[in-house]
Formats: structure tokens, sequence, C-alpha cells
């Protein structure tokens, strides 16, 4: 099978990425779209009527705040690994893993409280398209959260092999723009949920 | 991506194994890995891009039979309504009851035909085949950017398939409600048969057909924009590059809200929610869904509809731009033009959407926004169709197979694309939408046409995948009898259409005013089912040319794109040595000056100072 890195000096060149990386960016503006579906349709839909008013849970708050301090922490891996100090690294890769895991956890603590503090409901006959947008739009969200997790797993154990250095930035670099991605993501719908609920 | 199954010895990507691009072999020249690969990693789980061409072309061929016999099927009951069909029972058994087709299997039948036709032929079929075959091959790579993701691209393909195809067979029948799926009809289970099972087997099944879209399609724009060879640049892509190249990008923006509609409406149908639902009353029951509107779901469904439509009909446009130009021996002309419409209609295709919904009570302001950006469309359209005629015009032509669908495509395109411009107009639409006119219409300038770039497609670059040539007296009978057959079958649906014939339809005994067109349809009818089994002939030639066919020579055609400068069977990496690299456009046909009639891409300018202009010679010295 041909490696595709090897074709690289042969070619025009493309935009200077890694072909890999291209991909990752594509693939980032597909998972994008289907937000982008979602919310046009909130905002269709709302402006039909019949429309639950909620207030959104607090917690979202420090959901923003994790979120971004793990942005910080993934950003401060990768410059470490540029200046090929391993450890660093390794510490922020684990705190990024961390604080992913407290998103995700601070996500269920918000819907926990929906629906036992304001009754907004995913499904069933007191279910409002409001609520289910709501679940769906942090659900999917949430999802991704979760396969951005396994990525930066995997990145977490090439760098224990050291395969993660200033000579190999691929994977952490990719790693890097998937994760801010997903913090971005949530800035989004937050901001959008807090304009329009 | 993170796992490599390629039975050959080099190490390929995980995410990062490759270090950073510049870690290169100097000898990546040297003879591939030909040691002997297991048949089940290459003709199976292949990751090389032309096995992955035919297999989605060979599926895309299974697909368009069955498609096309399910359009005999409902053809025969609207042909002949009051006949007894009880020969069919031992193919449908309990779907024809008393010999006559069952109304709800009736429904089926055109969700299914749409279904499989739009999405498994002319999107899989289609572009899988030739965005996969052609873009290494034309932009001088050795494969796609990621081969493990190319082949996870056909697999999902794959399985997608299966879950359609099983579908066909269930106890309640496969999804019934048009291709286009609307709810509440497709959201409750209560209301039809097709609506239980079969529905939930058609969203399951899109679902891994959009994954299969995705791999497929973020796989070509990365090839196409990391991989070119040296000297390939942007503005000396052939026009089939372009065309899958745009394609793809539709397909990775408008597929995810696809994805997204068909996840509301799995919510809707299984989890109790109510985004498209509200007030129902079924069998006389009250549903306790609130507060859900059908219409964003079709704001949703058309927003990847009218895209898809586009996805479907690009690269058939690139494709017999190419196969003009070469059998015209003339350049393209207005090359540029040619990329410019292409992405005129390709950023148009996303603000014209609801040119589908005229009728659903959208603000008649809102409707004349939408009918002017659906008329824009005529206007690139319009630029490709002057292009090709006047590629044609005082051409030398050969009358090749491809050569002839090629013109035969450029024929229904116009025929289709003008009543396009009818529907267009919100007035005229309130009267023909949902009729055999609109039937008539996407037939002509999608089915028809996309069909015929397909076929043009294979004709012309089969002896690229096959290294044998297709009988041309069986391709010219399959052209005639297609090309008759398809007007004798659309144009007639004209007039029906406009006298107010609704489309999906069981039968129109019912109405007297439709009686006089009982003959019409069954014209429509006869001819439909005669240029399906036309179909039969291209079949033969294709199966039997695969072995028996005429040896093809390195470059048939005569043509100047690097597929050409390939070994006659390519191998595995496309070039035995170093990857040629380009120093022309690719449509020096019948250039003035030269001796030959075509110069290829890979001759420098340096070769060829009696044909140079003025500033190619500049450029050669
Ligand atoms: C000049 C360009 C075109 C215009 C102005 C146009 C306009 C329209 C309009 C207004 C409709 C909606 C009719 C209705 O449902 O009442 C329609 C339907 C359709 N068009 Fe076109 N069209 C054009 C070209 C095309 C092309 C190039 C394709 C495909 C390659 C295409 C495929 C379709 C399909 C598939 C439908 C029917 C979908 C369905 O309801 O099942 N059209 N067109
Ligand atoms: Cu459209």
């Amino acid at each position: 099978m041909m490696d595709a890195t090897q074709e690289l000096p042969e070619k025009e060149v493309g935009l200077g990425w890694h072909p890999y990386r291209v991909l990752l960016i594509l693939m980032i503006f597909s998972f994008f779209m289907v937000f982008a579906g979602w919310t046009s349709g909130y905002i269709v839909r709302r402006d039909e009527g019949n429309w639950r008013e909620f207030d959104l849970p607090n917690i979202f708050i420090l959901s923003t705040v994790l979120v971004t301090l793990s942005s910080a922490t993934i950003q401060w891996a990768y410059y470490s690994a540029k200046k090929d100090e391993l450890r660093r690294v390794q510490v922020g890769l684990v705190l990024t893993l961390l604080l992913g895991l407290g998103f995700l956890a601070s996500q269920w603590a918000a819907w926990t409280y929906l629906v036992h503090q304001t009754n907004t409901y995913f499904g069933g006959a007191d279910a409002n398209p409001s609520g289910s947008f709501l679940y769906v739009l942090t659900g999917w969200h949430a999802f991704h959260i979760i396969s951005g997790l396994i990525f930066v797993g995997v990145v977490l154990k090439r760098s224990l092999n050291y395969q993660v250095h200033s000579r190999a930035m691929l994977s952490i670099g990719n790693g890097a723009i998937y994760w801010h991605f997903l913090g971005l993501l949530w800035w989004y719908l937050y901001l959008f949920l807090l304009l329009n609920h | 991506m993170a796992t490599n199954m390629t039975g050959s010895s080099q190490a390929q990507g995980g995410i990062g194994t490759a270090a950073a691009p510049a870690t290169t072999h100097d000898d990546h020249l040297h003879e591939h890995d030909h040691h002997d690969q297991h048949w089940l990693w290459k003709y199976v789980f292949s990751q090389d891009h032309k096995m992955i061409a035919r297999q989605f072309l060979i599926t895309g061929m299974f697909w368009a039979i069955v498609g096309g016999a399910l359009s005999s099927l409902f053809r025969l009951q609207l042909g002949w309504p009051q006949a007894t069909l009880g020969w069919l029972e031992p193919i449908l058994g309990k779907w024809v009851v008393g010999g006559k087709i069952a109304p709800e299997f009736y429904l089926a039948l055109v969700t299914m035909h749409g279904t499989i036709m739009v999405f498994f032929v002319l999107t899989a079929g289609l572009s899988g085949t030739f965005s996969n075959f052609l873009i290494p091959l034309q932009v001088g790579a050795r494969d796609m950017a990621s081969g493990f993701m190319n082949m996870l691209s056909y697999w999902f393909f794959f399985l997608s398939s299966i879950i359609m195809f099983s579908s066909l067979f269930l106890e309640t029948g496969p999804a019934a409600s048009g291709w286009t799926i609307y709810p509440p009809l497709s959201a409750l289970p209560q209301a039809i048969p097709g609506s239980g099972m079969g529905m939930t087997m058609w969203l399951v099944s899109m679902v891994f057909f959009i994954v299969s879209q995705l791999l497929g399609g973020v796989n070509y724009v990365t090839t196409v924009i990391n991989l070119r060879t040296r000297g390939m640049s942007m503005s000396k892509l052939p026009l089939t590059i372009w065309a899958f190249f745009l394609t793809a990008i539709l397909g990775i923006l408008s597929f995810p809200v696809l994805f997204s509609a068909a996840l509301l409406l799995v919510f809707d149908r299984s989890f109790g929610t109510s985004f498209f639902l509200s007030d129902i009353y079924i069998a006389g029951q009250a549903l306790p869904n609130q507060g859900g509107s059908p219409v964003l779901f079709q704001h949703l469904f058309w927003f990847l509809g009218h895209p898809e439509v586009y996805i479907v009909i690009m690269p058939a446009m690139g494709m017999v731009s190419e196969v003009l130009a070469t059998n015209a021996r003339k350049p393209i002309f207005g090359y540029r033009a040619m990329i410019g419409s292409l992405i005129g209609i390709s950023l148009l295709s996303f603000v014209v959407w609801a040119h589908h919904m005229f009728v659903t009570g959208m603000n008649p302001f809102l409707g004349s926004v939408f009918m002017f950006l659906t008329l824009i469309i005529a206007v690139p359209s319009g630029v490709k169709v002057f292009n090709w005629l006047a590629t044609l015009w005082r051409g030398n032509i050969r009358f090749t197979s491809a050569m002839l669908f090629a013109i035969g495509f450029v024929s229904l395109f116009i025929s289709g694309g003008l009543t396009g411009i009818i529907l267009g107009n919100a007035t005229l639409d309130i009267q023909m939408h949902n009729t055999y006119f609109v039937v008539a219409h996407f037939h002509l300038v999608m089915g028809s046409s996309a069909f015929f770039g397909l076929f043009a497609g294979v004709y012309h670059w089969f002896p690229k995948m096959f290294g044998r040539m297709m009988d041309e007296k069986l391709g010219y009978i399959h052209f005639w009898l297609t090309f008759a057959g398809v007007y004798l079958v659309f144009m007639p649906m004209h007039y029906v259409g406009i006298a107010g014939f609704p489309r999906r339809y069981y039968a129109w005994t019912g109405f007297d005013a439709f009686s006089q067109f009982a003959d019409l349809n069954k014209f429509i009818s006869t001819a439909a089912i005669l240029a399906f089994f036309a179909q039969f002939v291209f079949i033969f030639n294709f199966f039997y040319s695969i072995f028996r066919g005429r040896r093809a020579t390195q470059n048939p055609w005569n043509s100047t794109t690097l597929e050409w400068t390939t070994p006659i069977i390519p191998g595995h990496g496309n070039w035995p040595g170093e990857i040629p690299a380009v120093y022309r456009w690719p449509y020096d046909y019948s250039k003035p000056g030269s001796d030959k009639d075509f110069i290829p891409q890979t001759v420098p300018y340096s070769a060829t100072p009696e044909s140079n202009l003025p500033y190619e010679q500049e450029l050669s010295e």
C-alpha cells in the first residue's frame, strides 16, 4: 500500500499540510454541518410558536470553563512537544483527558437538573421541541467529546511510546485541532442557546 | 484511520506514524511490493483505488437492475390498471392480491425505486466509481490520500446496501413514503405498513450510506488538494477532476444535514419526541405529540436534497466534457468558464432548496427570493450547454459509443433543464407541483442525463479499467434503444402532468378526467419496459468484454490526460516508475502547427516549438 506521505516531495505543493490534516479539517466541516442543520432548524421551528421557554442551568457555565481550560492544556501539551519536553506533553494530555471527563460529568449534571428541576423532557407527552432540541444538541456534542477523548487517549499512548516530539507533531497537532474544534463548538452551542432559548 | 489492514509490508499510517511530511525514502520509486497478496486483500478488502472503483461500479450496476426492475413493475400497474397480474405471484408473493399489485406495495415500489436510483446508483455508483478511479490517475497520484478510509467507504456502502436490500423482503414491506420520506407519513408505523420496520431499515441504511459518502468525499478532496503531480496546477486539471472535486465538497457539506434530519426522525419514531409531529389523529385516536413541524423536515431534507441532485449530475458533466473534447478532437470550449460555471452551480445549489416547497404555505416574499435564486442557476447551466455545443461545432467528430452517450447527455440535459425553468417560477409550480410534469423534468435532467454520463464514462474508461475494449456495435444498439426509449417515456409525461395527473397515485381509473390518457399511459409503460430490457445489451457487452473484448492499446482514444500514460493495466501505485510531470493543460487537441492531433499533458513546451503560442514559447525557454 502506498503511504501517502511518501508522495509529497514529488507533488505540487497543496496547502502545505499533511494529507491527514486536510482529511481531519474536512471532517470537521461535515461534523459542523450537522449542528448547522439543527441550529437553523431550531430557529425555523421556534418562530412557528408553541415553544416552551425555560432557563438554562447555570452548570453550563462550569462546562464552559472546563472545556476552555482543556483547550489550554492541550495547547500547552502541543507547545511542550514542540520543545521536546516530553514529560509536560504527557501531563498536558492527562489534564486534558481529566477536564474532558469533567465536562461530560457537568453535562450529565445539567441534564439531570433540567429533567428534575424544570421538567424539561427529551420525549414523551410532556416534552416540547425546545427541550428535545437542547438534548439533541448537547447530547450529540457530548458524543463528539467522547470521540475526542479517544483521540487524545491515542495521542497520549503514542507519546508514552516516544512517538510524539518536535519532529513528530502530526498526531498531537491533529488532536489539538480536533479538541479546539470541540471547545469552539461548545461555545457556539452555548451562546446560541443563551440567545435563542 | 488508526489501524492498518494491508497485507503488504509498508508501514501505513496510524494517525501520526508518518512523522513529518518530509521523512521520505529516496528510493520510493522502487518496485512496489508485488509479493503475493492474499486474494482477500487484493480483490475484497482492497485499498487500491482502482479495485474500489470497480467494486462501486459492479455494486452500482446491481442496484441499477434492481431499481429498473421495480420501475417496470409499477409501470405495469400504471399502464394496465385493469389487468390481472397473477403471473407475478410466484415472484412477489402476497404483494399481489387477486392478480392486483397491492396499493401499499405500489408505494413501496416507487419509494425504493427513487431511493435506489438517486442514492445507490447515481451517487455511490457514479461518483464512487469514477472519482475513485480517475482522481488518482488523472492528477498523478499513486493512490488516494487514505487508502484505508477509502476501503471503509466502500464497505460502509456495502453494509448500507445489504440493509436496504434486505428491507425489500420484510413482511411489512420496505419504506413506502417516497424517496423524500416526509413525515408524518414516514414517522408513524400506524399510518402505513411501510413506515414500520421498512422505514427503520431505510434510516439505518442511509446513516451508513452517509458515513460512506463522507469517508469517500474527504478523501477525494484531499487527494485533489494534496497529491497532484509536479506541474499539475489547479488550472491544468481535467474538467472531470474539477467536477469530482466540487461534487465531493457538496457532499461533505450537505450529507451531514440529511443525517441531522434522519436522526430527528429516528427520535420522533422511536423515542417519543415531536420534532416533526403535531396535532395528529390516526384511526380516530389523538396522538400525544405536540409542537412539531413537518415543514421543518422538508427544509432539512431539501437542504441536502437539492445539492444532492447536483452531486448526481456534476460528475456526469465533468466526464461528458472530457469525452466530448477527446472525440471532437478539439479543445473544450471555454475551459475556465466551465470551471467557473461548476463553481457557480455548486454555490447556488445551497440557496435554492425551497423551490421544492413553494406550496408549503411559505411567505410569498420568501418564495420570490427562492424563485429568483433558482432561476439564476439557469445561467451557469446555460454556459455549460453553450460550451458543449461550441466544442462540438465543426469538430472532427469520432462517433464512439462514449461520444454518442455524451451527446445524448447534452440533449437530455437541455430538454430537462428547460422544464426546470418553468418549475422554478413559483406561480407555475403551484399548478405543476406533484404532477407528472415534475417527474418528467427530473427524469430527463437528472435521471436520464446522469445515466448517460455514466454510460459515457464506462464506455470511455473501460479500456483503462479492464484492459479491453467494449464492443462498439453493441454500444450503438444500446445507445439508440436507450436514447429513443427515454424520450418516448418522459416526453409524454409532460402532457400527462400538465393535465394534472398527480404523481405517486396507484391508479387513475377513478377519475373520469384522466380516462383519455389511458392509451398514453400504456404507451409510456411499454416504452419504459423496453428501455429497461435494452440495458441488458449493455450488461452483456460489459461482462463479455471484460473477458473476451478486443485488447486495448495504451491510449486507445488518443487522449491527452495522465491516465493513458500508465501501463495498459496499471498495477499498484499506478506508474511503475516515476510519476510523470505535467506541463500543459489537458485539451491540446488539433493544436495549430502540431503534426499530431493531440499533445499529451506530459509533453513539455520545449518539445513542441512548432505549435507553441508565444507565451508558451517563453515558458519553454
Ligand atoms: C435550470 C435548472 C433547474 C431548475 C430551475 C429546476 C427547478 C426545479 C423545481 C422548481 C423543482 C420542484 C418541482 C416541484 O416539486 O414542484 C424541481 C424538481 C426537481 N429537480 Fe430540478 N431544476 C433544475 C435543474 C435540475 C437538475 C440539473 C437536476 C438534477 C440533476 C434537477 C433535479 C430535480 C429533481 C430530482 C426534482 C424532483 C424532486 C422530487 O420532488 O422528487 N433539476 N426542479
Ligand atoms: Cu432542486
